[in-house]
């Protein structure tokens, strides 16, 4: 049978963001998937470059809607630790909150956007629903439902008083109950298990190969959170597990996520009841010394780390944002081959793929019309080259 | 006067596209925020159905045309193209501040601002991103808007109009 070419996007129904699919497909089946990621691609990284620390967090908290406590505070222990300053125990308590919060949102987001893939609209429904408590939750704290701007180099921008930590704690026993029931349903419901077990396997050999980050990672039965390893925050004092499967297929990462939802509770209700006393932030320097590191962090679809180049100015020289979602598209090409076409939305949701993060962009010779990659020095040095007067 | 035939179908029409507005959402280049907030929104929560709101996936089936976010360069043509594939009347709701100006990233190299470069819009919603009930209200605001222009016969009558003041613009947006 001749193989099809399959276009899905940048606009579609079953899409959320723009991207656009090639599927070469062999009746049925699969045979190998193009992508075009760059549709949301705005250069948030050369803005970081333009403007001052107080104003390069709320840009970056605009990296992506879902997390973007996880880019803000990424940068901000980078920058933290290059002005060699130690932000209050109070203020890392806070950070972790809303850290754990928005991993909530995030996985019951996810959870009901796969279950709508799969045509189970009912949990859908609920577990939007249940998402609603968690934001409620952060715009008690924070003042807003999606971008909260908690972080400052130094510290959070706002503190939380007796009776935000109470309501919070109030409304954590009738989620645990939720999520419990909805770790039963992953397990035992007939329409999710016919529709996840055995889609888009990735065995612990091929996940390694392809570098994948996060929950993908952690169903194929890969001990790896940095939160564990690289502790940061109170990752270290409060009491967790980190959650592995060893199914690796979509219901594997469907299991790792409702537990990790169950996990990121017990974190938020250790870290609301052992919340430290004093101040929330300590004066940060305006300007930083030369340097460059490299910040980890554990967002709900894996690994992001920042790199950071400062040359003792106000501003980054440059920064570097290396998002889970691209560490993990490597593998979902993998994870379709020989699939049907049906079950391209499952498979693609199953990383939770977040395409404002990723969005790049490729620079094509305009001569030979050749597509690569040029290093950072590279480019600095064509661009002095070719405006020699703006050194 | 009496009720032509067809002035009588006009009105029918008219009444059954108040009643039940159809809505296409298109990112272009959004941070997903609006996005996520677009589908809080119909959720059991703010249940947006209950004003008859459906959102629907092809544009050639949509009266309302919710733009989420600045627009790419990339998208600048897509953009343009699904709008042109949409049936008159139609109505596009430009939402937070990327919608209106760019945001945070205007000026950026890869940006075109704000959408009414692209596309003409009827309303704005403030917000970064905004809160789902400033959605549903925004989209009664258009369907307020629909039914003034169902009664001057077309959105012509906005174009010659001088700018509206405050007041002016409070009283136009509650007829029923």
């Amino acid at each position: 049978m001749p193989e099809v070419v399959v276009s899905i996007g940048p606009h579609h129904p079953a899409l959320k963001e723009p991207v656009n699919f090639k599927i070469i497909a062999d009746g049925e089946k699969i045979v190998r998937l193009e992508l075009d990621l760059s549709y949301n691609h705005r250069g948030v990284e050369k803005a970081a470059e333009q403007r001052d620390f107080i104003r390069v967090l709320p840009l970056l908290e605009r990296v992506c809607g879902i997390c973007s406590h996880s880019h803000s505070t990424a940068f901000a222990q980078g920058i933290e630790e290059i002005m060699q300053i130690e932000i209050p125990p109070r203020a890392r308590y806070i950070r972790t909150i809303i850290a754990e919060l928005e991993r909530m949102h995030s996985h019951l987001l996810w959870l009901g956007v796969a279950a709508h893939l799969i045509g189970f609209n009912t949990l859908f429904m609920w577990t939007w629903r249940d998402r609603e408590a968690v934001q409620d939750t952060v715009e008690e704290m924070s003042g807003n439902r999606v971008h909260y701007n908690m972080n400052e180099i130094g510290g959070v921008r706002c503190d939380l008083t007796p009776a935000q930590v109470n309501a919070a704690l109030a409304r954590l026993p009738n989620l645990e109950e939720r999520v419990n029931k909805y770790v039963d349903m992953v397990n035992y419901e007939e329409t999710m298990l016919l529709r996840f077990r055995g889609v888009g396997r990735l065995s612990k050999e091929e996940a390694l190969r392809y570098g994948t980050v996060g929950p993908t990672a952690r169903a194929s039965g890969i001990d790896y959170d940095t939160r564990k390893d690289d502790p940061y925050l109170a990752y270290a004092d409060a009491p967790w597990n980190v959650v592995t499967d060893t199914n690796g297929d979509v219901y594997g990462r469907t299991r790792v996520r409702v537990w990790e939802i169950q996990e990121s509770l017990r974190i938020v209700r250790y870290c609301l009841e052992n919340l430290p006393e004093g101040a929330i932030r300590v004066p940060a320097p305006k300007n930083a010394p030369k340097g460059e590191i490299l910040s980890r962090y554990e967002a709900p679809r894996g690994e992001l780390a920042h790199f950071i180049r400062t040359n003792g100015t106000d501003r980054v020289e440059r920064v570097d944002i290396r998002t889970p979602t691209l560490a993990n598209w490597t593998s979902v090409a993998m994870c379709l081959v020989n699939q049907n076409l049906a079950d391209i939305p499952v498979i693609v949701a199953a990383i939770d793929p977040c395409l404002s993060c990723t969005s790049r962009i490729t620079l094509v010779e305009n001569q030979t019309k050749k597509a690569g990659v040029i290093s950072f020095d590279e480019l600095i040095r064509r661009y002095r080259s070719r405006n020699p007067e703006e050194v | 006067m009496a009720v032509t035939a067809a002035g009588l179908s006009q009105r029918l029409v008219n009444w059954a596209r108040a009643r039940s507005p159809w809505i296409t959402v298109f990112n272009s280049g959004a941070c997903n925020a609006c996005d996520i907030e677009i589908i809080a929104c119909l959720m059991p929560r703010f249940d947006v159905e209950r004003f008859g709101i459906l959102v629907k996936g092809s544009p050639r089936h949509a009266d309302i045309l919710i733009v989420t976010g600045h627009v790419t360069l990339k998208q600048a043509s897509r953009l343009r193209r699904v709008w042109e594939q949409m049936p008159e009347p139609k109505y596009v709701i430009a939402m937070g501040a990327c919608g209106a100006s760019g945001g945070v990233f205007h000026g950026l190299y890869h940006m075109m601002d704000s959408v009414d470069k692209v596309i003409p819009i009827d309303v704005y919603v403030a917000g970064c991103p905004p809160r789902p009930d400033e959605i549903i209200n925004a989209v009664v605001t258009c369907l307020n808007l629909l039914r003034e222009d169902a009664l001057h016969g077309g959105r012509e009558w906005r174009k010659k109009a001088v700018p509206v003041t405050r007041t002016e613009e409070k009283t136009c947006g509650v007829i029923p």
